[in-house]
């Protein structure tokens, strides 16, 4: 086997976009948006566990829950749930047929609607955290 | 007019590791890649191989990746990769074993394309995708013409997924299976589309569409080919006791 073969240990070149066409970019910003919600899922899971330890450990958790950092932390979770559900409406459109003559155009269409929305839970959060 | 470029190519035999040599070559720009290539085997290097046969689209042999992108080398004009006292780079195509420097072994993608027994030759309205409206003037239906796919395997080359997997059997040879199956979908067709390695694989990039030297379009043809399976699967659903 040569470095030309395919091998799936090539599989840090799909995130190189370099010469791509924005369906590539499509499938990048996928993966990572996949890789980020799995990563927020475990820790999700773990941060949970330790809610069982008692009311001490969920006054605890609670505080944590409304340092901005947390709060940046959730928004990125948003973003990707949002990001990666618009990715999959296309997907889903493009799999039973629809629309994949203007697959390029409903990316960047979903990609604009996604931040709209993005922006809004922003606004909504930040500004709410403020009162 | 004559620019000189400078000539980056790959070199590698199997086996072996890939290194680069550089050729200075005279070139009017509006010659072709391939062109280029073939000055530097004939005037500096006659143990460079590629691959090259009608120099005008129709065989496939030439694909090459010409600075990073996949391209038919022999309708490539030099002027539309690089200027003049440039630098270009030509490489193998990507997920095929390399036989020798630019030349790489195809054959899993021919053998594939065998399993949906494609043919070259359709009828005219087979021939051409639906959404095209190229077909002659008072062209008779039962009229024939040599299908698109060149089977150049430029679509393997740039797909994400044919780069990490040799077991998808990849665009070329489901745009094939799609084209087979316009009619309708054989048992056959449906044993290899329908399966891990098959149409389900794709992860809708259309990185295959964007390099098609021909117009296959087999990204879109993946899709069509997802729609019918999906229909054949409702169908068999209801139709069996
Ligand atoms: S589908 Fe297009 S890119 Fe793929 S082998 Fe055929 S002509 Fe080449
Ligand atoms: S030499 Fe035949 S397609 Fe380029």
């Amino acid at each position: 086997m040569n470095n030309n073969d395919p091998s799936s240990h090539h599989f840090l070149r799909w995130f190189d976009p370099r010469h791509k066409s924005i369906g590539t970019i499509a499938f990048i910003i996928n993966r990572f948006s996949a890789l980020g919600l799995t990563v927020y899922l475990i820790l999700h899971l773990v941060v949970l566990s330790k809610l069982a330890s008692g009311g001490q450990a969920y006054d605890e958790f609670l505080i944590l829950a409304k340092s901005p950092v947390i709060k940046i932390g959730e928004m990125f979770v948003i973003a990707g749930g949002i990001i990666h559900g618009a990715n999959g409406v296309r997907i889903a459109l493009n799999s039973f047929g629809f629309l994949v003559k203007i697959q390029k155009e409903l990316f960047i269409g979903l990609m604009i609607l996604s931040l709209a929305i993005i922006f809004y839970f922003g606004v909504h959060m930040f500004s709410g955290a403020q009162n | 007019m004559v620019w000189t470029i400078e000539l980056c190519i790959a070199r590698q035999k199997a086996g072996s590791e890939r290194h680069y040599q550089t050729y200075q070559i005279e070139i009017d720009p509006d010659e072709y890649v391939l062109d280029a290539v073939e000055k530097a085997w004939a005037f500096y290097d006659r143990s460079l191989t590629f691959r090259h046969a009608c120099h005008h689209s129709t065989c496939g042999a030439c694909g090459m990746l010409v600075n990073g992108v996949e391209k038919l080398t022999c309708i490539t004009p030099i002027r539309s990769v690089v200027q003049d006292k440039g630098r270009l780079l030509i490489e193998p195509l990507r997920n095929f074993p390399i036989l020798s420097d630019l030349v790489v072994d195809t054959s899993s993608m021919f053998n594939n394309l065998n399993k949906v027994s494609f043919n070259q030759v359709a009828s005219l309205p087979a021939a051409c995708l639906p959404y095209e409206s190229e077909q002659p003037e008072h062209a008779h239906p039962e009229y024939e013409r040599l299908v698109d796919c060149i089977e150049c395997g430029m679509c393997i080359s740039a797909c994400p997924i044919s780069l990490t997997s040799s077991d998808y059997i990849g665009p070329a040879v489901l745009a094939a299976a799609q084209h087979e199956s316009i009619q309708s979908l054989s048992p056959r067709i449906l044993e290899v589309v329908d399966n891990k390695n098959g149409v389900w694989r794709c992860h809708s990039a259309y990185e295959c569409s964007a390099v098609c030297p021909s117009g296959v379009e087999p990204g879109w043809r993946i899709m069509k080919m997802r729609q019918a399976v999906i229909a054949h699967r409702i169908k068999s659903f209801f139709s069996s006791d």
